[in-house]
């Protein structure tokens, strides 16, 4: 995302490169080995130890101890997750939960980022505030909120009784939907964010041109301010879908044991089942799986900078 | 954009920010309430409150979380502004897209992943899991956030100013103190905020990085959650809610103020000049 920064080679000294070597260098350790170890780990066997799987090949006992580890590599854990439904069940649903989440959550955030970004320019810097002001408070308080709202002899369901608009309480908590409100709610700034930036943008003379050539103001609006705000939406939905597919607090505190997500799934596998081995190639898939968007959207950021640059 | 609020306009910001506000505006109603069922009102109380501070466990979480969220705050925002810096600053090096990769790919990957993955380099390390363990697994993601956030700062960052310094013959390491680090200072203030709420708030990587004693409030709210409510729990939710948003504002305020002040002096020292 950053390369279009690139500054012409310098000469460096030592200072130069203890520059790079120090953020590099952690980053290698804390980040990129421990990849590799879940690749590894997830090509092992499982066992009843601590820690729970056999290593499948010790980098300490040599090259030649390396090579015969090669040939003794099994895929077994991935075999067994095409062999068990609830593994691809699990990735298929997760996939439809964000899915659906982030076309929800642009319904609901592409009104208030425009709202926002035809408020008064007094008034923008608070409402953007506004709008972050609950990132910053805990994701956990705020999924944690909605139990006591959605519950069966929750405020929802209290409010809708006293209205008299339903006889008896709505059972949301536990369910799908509860799990789309969480998503919906709590990744709402990630999408209006980019959008709010994409349509405060927007040239207004071009709407006035459309409505003075006869235009009605929906056409207008279909017409210029949404193939306007493209790459606002564009990248405000992989904000948002992204996570979602990963997602394990939401779907674990507001949905019910029918609601499959992978990191619920992994969660378990790991926490409960103890199986390091099959919990690692159920990651390893995770992240092939979020290769794909996750390519796309720096992609897609790249030309929006090379476009405005 | 700018055109008169229409009725469709002030709608939708009511409602979008009444569904943002409404869940934390309830819970903070809540944690006031006296009785014990959480969803009936039974008057205005702070005996949740009282009985907080009577909560050893909780107490303990809170001291644990504060601890490793300043300590990997401060690390975190040592290394993310090296990084950015290296990645706006430094030209081509060998393995630099492995650098910036390294540095947006935790922004985007699933928590699940990271926890297991620094969990298992812990265990394959035969490191014991505590308080340190957990600290830096927290330290490597927020470095990145900090990384980006520092990075936007010193794109738009007039380097005249620095080679100026440069060319007087100041040495680089004083003229990253001097020069530098002033300008960029509220990108790693704003960093270090975010690295500070990131590793408050943070929940799956501390569960699947920490060990004995190390239990952080996240942890221990969660666990309880999963009890059912209870109005102590909405009364921590609450003051954690409020500090944040002190903080936040207060963070606001600080860093408005530094800039109306740098604007301030920019044009005293020009204005000396003609």
């Amino acid at each position: 995302m950053a390369e279009e920064h690139v500054a012409p080679p310098v000469r460096r000294g030592l200072g130069g490169w203890l520059l790079i070597a120090m953020p590099y260098i952690w980053l290698l350790i804390f980040f990129l080995a421990p990849f590799l170890i879940v690749f590894k780990i997830s090509l092992s066997q499982v066992a009843i130890a601590i820690p729970p799987y056999v290593p499948t090949f010790d980098l300490s006992e040599g090259w030649q101890a390396f090579t015969d580890g090669l040939g003794e590599l099994s895929l077994e854990n991935y075999v067994w997750l095409t062999e068990d439904a609830l593994y691809w069940k699990s990735y298929l649903s997760s996939v439809t939960i964000a899915a659906v989440s982030t076309f929800l959550t642009l319904l609901i955030g592409y009104p208030i980022a425009y709202g926002m970004a035809r408020a008064p320019q007094s008034l923008r810097p608070t409402l953007l505030m506004l709008v972050i002001l609950p990132f910053w408070t805990s994701f956990l308080i705020r999924v944690y909120a909605w139990i006591g709202i959605l519950k069966n002899e929750g405020l929802l369901n209290q409010l809708l009784l006293s209205l008299g608009l339903i006889n008896e309480p709505l059972v949301i908590l536990n369910t799908n939907i509860a799990v789309y409100i969480g998503i919906v709610y709590s990744y709402l700034p990630f999408l209006v964010l980019p959008l709010y930036a994409s349509l405060e943008r927007l040239d207004g003379s071009l709407l006035e041109a459309a409505e003075d050539l006869g235009c009605p103001p929906w056409k207008a609006f279909w017409k210029i301010t949404v193939p306007l705000s493209l790459p606002g939406i564009i990248a405000g939905c992989f904000l948002v879908f992204i996570p979602a597919v990963g997602e394990f607090v939401i779907p674990d505190l507001l949905g019910g044991s029918n609601t499959l997500m992978i990191g619920k799934t992994l969660w378990v596998e790991f926490f409960n089942n103890r199986d390091w081995p099959v919990s690692s190639a159920v990651a390893v898939i995770l992240l092939l799986i979020l290769v794909i968007p996750i390519v796309l959207f720096q992609n897609q950021q790249q030309k929006m900078s090379e476009k405005e640059g | 954009m700018t055109r008169g609020p229409t009725w469709f306009n002030v709608t939708s910001l009511v409602v979008g920010f009444s569904f943002l506000y409404l869940p934390i505006v309830l819970l903070v109603i809540y944690s006031f309430n006296d009785s014990r069922l959480v969803t009936v009102w039974g008057g205005f109380s702070t005996r949740w409150y009282a009985s907080l501070l009577e909560n050893d466990q909780l107490l303990d979480a809170a001291w644990v979380t504060l601890r490793v969220a300043f300590t990997s705050a401060c690390i975190a925002t040592v290394l993310g502004t090296l990084a950015a810096l290296v990645l706006v600053r430094s030209g081509r090096f060998v393995g630099r897209s492995l650098f910036s990769g390294m540095i947006f790919a935790p922004l985007v990957m699933p928590e699940v992943i990271l926890g297991l993955s620094l969990l298992l380099l812990f265990v394959s390390m035969d490191q014991a899991r505590g308080f340190w363990t957990v600290m830096l697994a927290h330290t490597t993601f927020a470095m990145c956030y900090v990384a980006v956030v520092v990075q936007s700062r010193l794109v738009g960052f007039d380097k005249s100013m620095e080679e100026a310094a440069e060319d007087l013959g100041c040495p680089p390491v004083k003229t990253f103190f001097l020069i530098t680090l002033p300008i960029i200072l509220p990108g790693v203030i704003a960093g270090w905020m975010l690295a500070f709420t990131l590793s408050l708030d943070d929940l799956v990587i501390a569960s699947f990085t920490t060990g004995p004693g190390a239990t952080t409030l996240p942890m221990k709210i969660y666990s309880q959650v999963r009890l059912g409510v209870t109005p102590e729990i909405n009364a921590v939710c609450t003051l954690l809610v409020g500090l944040v948003t002190i903080g936040v504002i207060a963070a606001s305020i600080v860093t408005k103020r530094q800039q109306v002040q740098r604007e301030r002096d920019e044009r005293a020292a020009f204005g000396a000049d003609s």
